[in-house]
């Protein structure tokens, strides 16, 4: 393998890395909070991606600078409206429940979302590139790379990254939902409103999701069913990373990506396999994940 | 153990009753069509146009008097709603709404499915989309028809209007969807090309996952590669990434692009797709078709379309059409046939073998040996052309079907290999937009 | 009358009408198989939640059993019914084994995650595969003899119905008698409190496992069925949304007891079946809303439903 492959296969892994990074940070972000596998997820990847599209080529005949806003503005609207209601209203009722039935409480989401955005957005193909128009290419070893791509998506995972460990670390607000991660009976004891950190992380969790759709829309088909192999693509990375983990899913991330892009110069047939393979591999060596931490089991 | 033998024969009976044929039919009071599309999922750009086109055709239809003067009902199912749901759905389109005829299906997973089924049922069925030549070169089948081409003529036709126009290149990479189609369609120009340019190089045969939405690592890597010539007998939003993908990065510059049914995408893709690249119609199928366009009925019929839906017709609304045509032709033949009484369904089928009959563009020809479809197909290039905000056809190619369809009895792929270099230099008319 | 015998006489009923309705109204034959062949199947998952483990990945074993026939008839030959009905769910079971020996290891989420990502990779061969699979169309299964007697069609489809209809009963009684038996209750121990399990000297992996390798043997059965019914395997057969579905049909039908399965299978296809054919648009829709409505109103499912109604009615020492 020359050098010249090498580093292709890292510029391209790395914008893969940056999509699913923003994606499985905020599923693996609710697990370590609510404890939920939101299967819901990929949908509202989905959502934020056609939300996105939608203002974009609303406001793009006014600039189209402003699409770069409107993604953002898209995946806020998304997380909030989208997330927001479907704690507040669908999983706020079953906390008391069992895990599985909270769970497939987001499969119902699931299949409902899927509908209805077939319902909103019809099924022909959409597509707003403003975004990846305005930004110049640029060459790597005399093939063509969008700076969209190679520069501006792993910036904005780097931002979010950093942005959520400040967040967690550093806020009151994190604070708080680090308090709830840790140990939940402990923090309501002292008087934290569990209620309140369900519902803004579960907003983050879902924003990111969104974000990461919205940051993917300009450089692909939006269609029916886009979100369900994001969704499965995602537990993957969080399951590998350890749930509840962000710099893990970060690493896990980016191993994902690059396995991919080197699988696709060397061996294309095995690319869709890679990310399950790697997540077996990992679970059977360490099962709590490569970044997990053992919990004692309560007896 | 005797009860369950008694209710086994109870139920031999009872089906018993329910398959005897009827016997001389009464002119019914409605035709009722089943047509098995894609309403969800990444298929039903094509499923969902399609619906539409059958509703505003069997509307026409009525207005002048129905088939046969009867007027025609269609109802559809979803192929996208999953195996079961379709063969079951399909079960009970056939024996409790007790339809007349199917229409079934887009996908040749579908076909795959639904064929064997119409057989047992004794229901005549016209596949009228789906492409796969294997389902009626493995098994000869009485009950269903294909009204259109498949795989093999369709290839062939872009193989040889790329050799006609670009004879020079020397590597080729291939970029296909992961399922049938994709590899199918490769099979057939892979084995045609090697017979007819063998020393053209493959450099690289990517088949990346059905409806991946990412294809940024497959341009990288045929940047580095700079193939001369790209194929992709991909669709939909797959199509549309791609070709987005690959021009945003100066892919489609550097490597001469054939979108081997690219003309589903032309519209969505807009000012996106460049010019001169070489794309195919599966089958002479384009709403500007040149020996059609001054059609007064062709062109009501694409404007009223467009009216209803907000896009001009696209391939499969036009093999929709097809079907519709091959069953008013099969019933009416059946009706001259029977001398004016209505034609019981085996007379339908004993009519629609070797039934000529005309959609929107060149005839088309059920072959009686093994019901396949015999139509023309219609190539050419990208082109910017006034009047309209996406790119158009020109220098388009429009094949006859007789040449370049699999001779009947054989299989495709074995038939291929008996082409030689000079199958090329066959005659075919060149049409310019506008001309 | 007591709340035994009405039980009885409910499931009674839903025999005779499985068994007759089809009769009446034939295209209700294959729809009325595929809905008791996967209430196999969710049999199957019943057996894994008594011991609150989800499997997300349970359709491999579904698929593994379609596949059997399919390359049979592909690679082999014609072949009886009756060989699939054994060779299938025996394969699957050699599956199970397999992969149970590393699942059986983990609990809850981690459970299904690794079930999940089995399965995936299983998908991902059957998608990928193409010359040994075909890919995503998958491969067509030839009607088979049974008992070296071929039928036609017609026939055939009420002799699969009567099969599985006599199949259902048979499992649905082992697995009845599993479940009351003392492995049963040491699989539901594991939900309950693992630890004092294995403060008995008993090894939850082993019984965790015997449970994984029965319900692997019923995902097998199932698909060797529904694939007959249906004439084709295809990788769908495998991929994590039918693993839902099947969780699903256990929530939607109630996992106290086998007939839940059955229960769940008949609203769950019965809905889809009808949905997708009035309300084509919008099928995925209602059994998304059904789900929730079960869930959040009666989360120990139809079956359940009756039975809370049983014990408000008697109070039992």
């Amino acid at each position: 393998m020359d050098s010249t492959i090498v580093i292709l296969a890292i510029c391209d892994g790395i914008s893969y890395a940056a999509l699913v990074f923003l994606v499985s940070v905020g599923l693996s972000l609710i697990f370590g909070v609510l404890r939920i596998v939101n299967v819901a997820h990929g949908s509202l990847y989905a959502y934020g991606a056609y939300m996105a599209a939608t203002l974009s080529l609303l406001v793009a005949p006014i600039s189209p600078w402003l699409t770069f806003p409107a993604l953002l503005v898209a995946s806020v609207l998304v997380g909030a409206i989208v997330g927001g209601l479907m704690e507040r209203f669908l999983l706020r009722p079953v906390y008391h429940l069992e895990e599985v039935l909270q769970l497939l409480i987001t499969f119902a989401v699931f299949m409902i979302m899927d509908n209805l955005q077939r319902m909103i957005w019809g099924v022909q193909p959409i597509f707003a590139a403003e975004p990846v128009k305005l930004l110049p290419n640029i060459s790597i070893l005399g093939v063509n790379y969008t700076s969209y791509q190679v520069l501006l998506l792993p910036l904005v995972a780097v931002i979010t990254l950093f942005g959520l460990r400040y967040f967690l670390r550093y806020t009151l607000a994190g604070s708080i939902i680090m308090a709830v991660t840790e140990d939940r009976e402990a923090a309501t004891a002292i008087g934290i409103d569990a209620r309140r950190v369900f519902l803004i992380t579960f907003i983050i969790g879902a924003s990111l999701a969104a974000l990461g759709g919205a940051l993917a829309s300009p450089t692909t088909s939006l269609v029916p069913g886009m979100g369900t192999d994001m969704i499965v693509l995602s537990f993957a990375v969080a399951a590998t990373a350890g749930l509840g983990q962000i710099e893990g899913a970060a690493v896990t991330a980016l191993m994902i990506g690059l396995a991919r892009a080197f699988i696709i110069y060397i061996q294309p047939e095995l690319e869709v396999l890679v990310p399950y393979l790697i997540m077996m591999l990992v679970l059977l060596i360490r099962p709590m994940g490569l970044f997990g931490v053992n919990r004692v089991r309560k007896i | 153990m005797m009860r369950s033998i008694t209710r086994l024969g109870v139920a031999a009976v009872a089906a018993a009753l329910l398959a005897l044929p009827a016997q001389a039919q009464d002119k019914p009071k409605e035709l009722k069509i089943g047509i098995a599309t894609f309403l969800s999922g990444p298929a039903s750009v094509f499923g969902v146009p399609a619906k539409a086109a059958a509703e505003m055709i069997a509307e026409d239809l009525n207005k002048k008097g129905g088939i046969g003067g009867v007027p025609v009902s269609v109802s559809f199912i979803d192929e996208g709603a999953g195996g079961e749901a379709l063969v079951s759905n399909y079960r009970r389109m056939v024996q409790d709404e007790k339809v007349d005829v199917t229409f079934a299906a887009i996908s040749s997973g579908s076909c795959g499915q639904i064929a064997p089924l119409a057989e047992d049922l004794k229901m005549l069925n016209l596949m009228w989309d789906c492409g796969a030549s294997s389902i009626l070169e493995a098994k000869k089948y009485r009950y269903n028809f294909r009204s259109q081409a498949n795989g093999t003529p369709e290839m062939l036709a872009v193989l040889v209007y790329l050799l006609k126009t670009k004879p020079d290149f020397k590597t080729i990479a291939v970029v296909n969807q992961d399922y049938a189609w994709g590899r199918e369609s490769w099979e057939i120009f892979s084995t045609a090309l090697k017979v007819m340019k063998p020393d053209v190089k493959v450099v690289a045969e990517l088949f990346p996952k059905f409806g991946a939405p990412d294809f940024s690592t497959e341009v990288s890597r045929l940047l580095a590669l700079k193939p001369d010539v790209v194929l992709t007998t991909s669709w939909g939003g797959d199509l549309d990434t791609l070709v987005r993908q690959a021009g945003q990065r100066g892919l489609l510059q550097q490597s001469a692009f054939v979108l081997g049914i690219g003309e589903s995408s032309m519209q969505r893709l807009g000012k996106d797709l460049p010019d001169g690249l070489i794309i195919g119609a599966r089958g002479d199928h384009w709403f500007l078709h040149p020996e059609m366009k001054n059609d007064a009925a062709f062109k009501a019929f694409n404007e009223a379309f467009k009216a209803k839906t907000g896009s001009w017709p696209i391939y499969s609304v036009y093999h929709m059409q097809q079907a519709f045509s091959a069953y008013q032709g099969a019933v009416e033949k059946a009706l001259k046939a029977n001398g004016g009484k209505w034609p019981t369904r085996e007379q339908v089928i004993d009519a629609a073998e070797g039934l000529e009959f005309k959609g929107w563009g060149r005839g088309v020809s059920l072959r009686p040996e093994d019901h396949q479809g015999l139509e023309s197909q219609l190539v050419g290039v990208s082109k910017t052309a006034p009047g309209y905000d996406f790119k158009v056809l020109d220098d388009m190619m429009i094949f006859e079907p007789k040449s370049i369809t699999t001779p009947a009895g054989m299989k495709s792929v074995d038939w291929l290999k008996t082409l030689s270099p000079d199958f090329v230099k066959m005659n075919v008319p060149t049409f310019k937009h506008g001309g | 009358m007591s709340g035994r015998l009405v039980s009885r006489l409910i499931i009674a009923a839903a025999i005779v009408v499985a068994a007759v309705l089809p009769i009446i109204l034939p295209s209700w034959a294959t729809l009325t198989t595929l809905i008791l062949a996967k209430g196999i199947v969710v049999l199957g998952i019943i057996i894994l939640l008594q011991a609150g483990q989800v499997s997300f990945g349970h359709a491999m074993f579904f698929g593994v059993g379609a596949y059997t026939i399919a390359f049979w008839g592909r690679y082999v030959g014609p072949g009886d019914l009756l060989l699939f009905l054994l060779l299938g769910p025996l394969i699957a079971m050699a599956f199970g084994l397999l992969i149970g020996l590393f699942v059986v290891r983990y609990r809850e989420i981690f459970f299904g995650m690794l079930n999940l990502a089995f399965s995936m990779v299983m998908w991902s061969l059957l998608e990928k595969l193409y010359a040994f699979t075909n890919g995503a169309d998958g491969i067509r299964v030839a009607r088979p003899t049974l008992a070296g007697i071929a039928f036609t069609p017609e026939a055939f489809q009420y002799v699969l119905l009567y099969l599985t209809l006599g199949l259902v009963l048979v499992v649905s009684y082992g697995v009845q008698r599993y479940l009351d038996s003392p492995l049963g209750h040491m699989l539901r121990a594991i939900k309950g409190n693992e630890t004092r399990l294995e403060y008995l000297g008993v090894s939850a992996r082993k019984i965790l496992l015997i449970g994984y390798v029965i319900s692997a043997f019923l995902g097998g059965l199932g698909g060797v069925l529904v694939a007959t019914a249906q004439q084709i395997a295809t990788p769908e057969f495998a991929y994590w949304t039918k693993s839902g579905e099947f969780v699903f049909i256990a929530i939607l039908g109630g996992i106290a007891n086998a007939a839940g399965a059955f229960a769940g299978a008949a609203v769950f296809e019965t809905v889809r079946f009808f949905a997708s054919a009035q309300l084509a648009n919008a099928w995925q829709l209602i059994l998304g809303v059904v789900l929730i409505v079960i869930i959040m109103f009666a989360p120990n499912g139809l079956i359940g439903l009756r039975n809370r109604r049983k014990a408000q009615a008697e109070v039992r020492p």
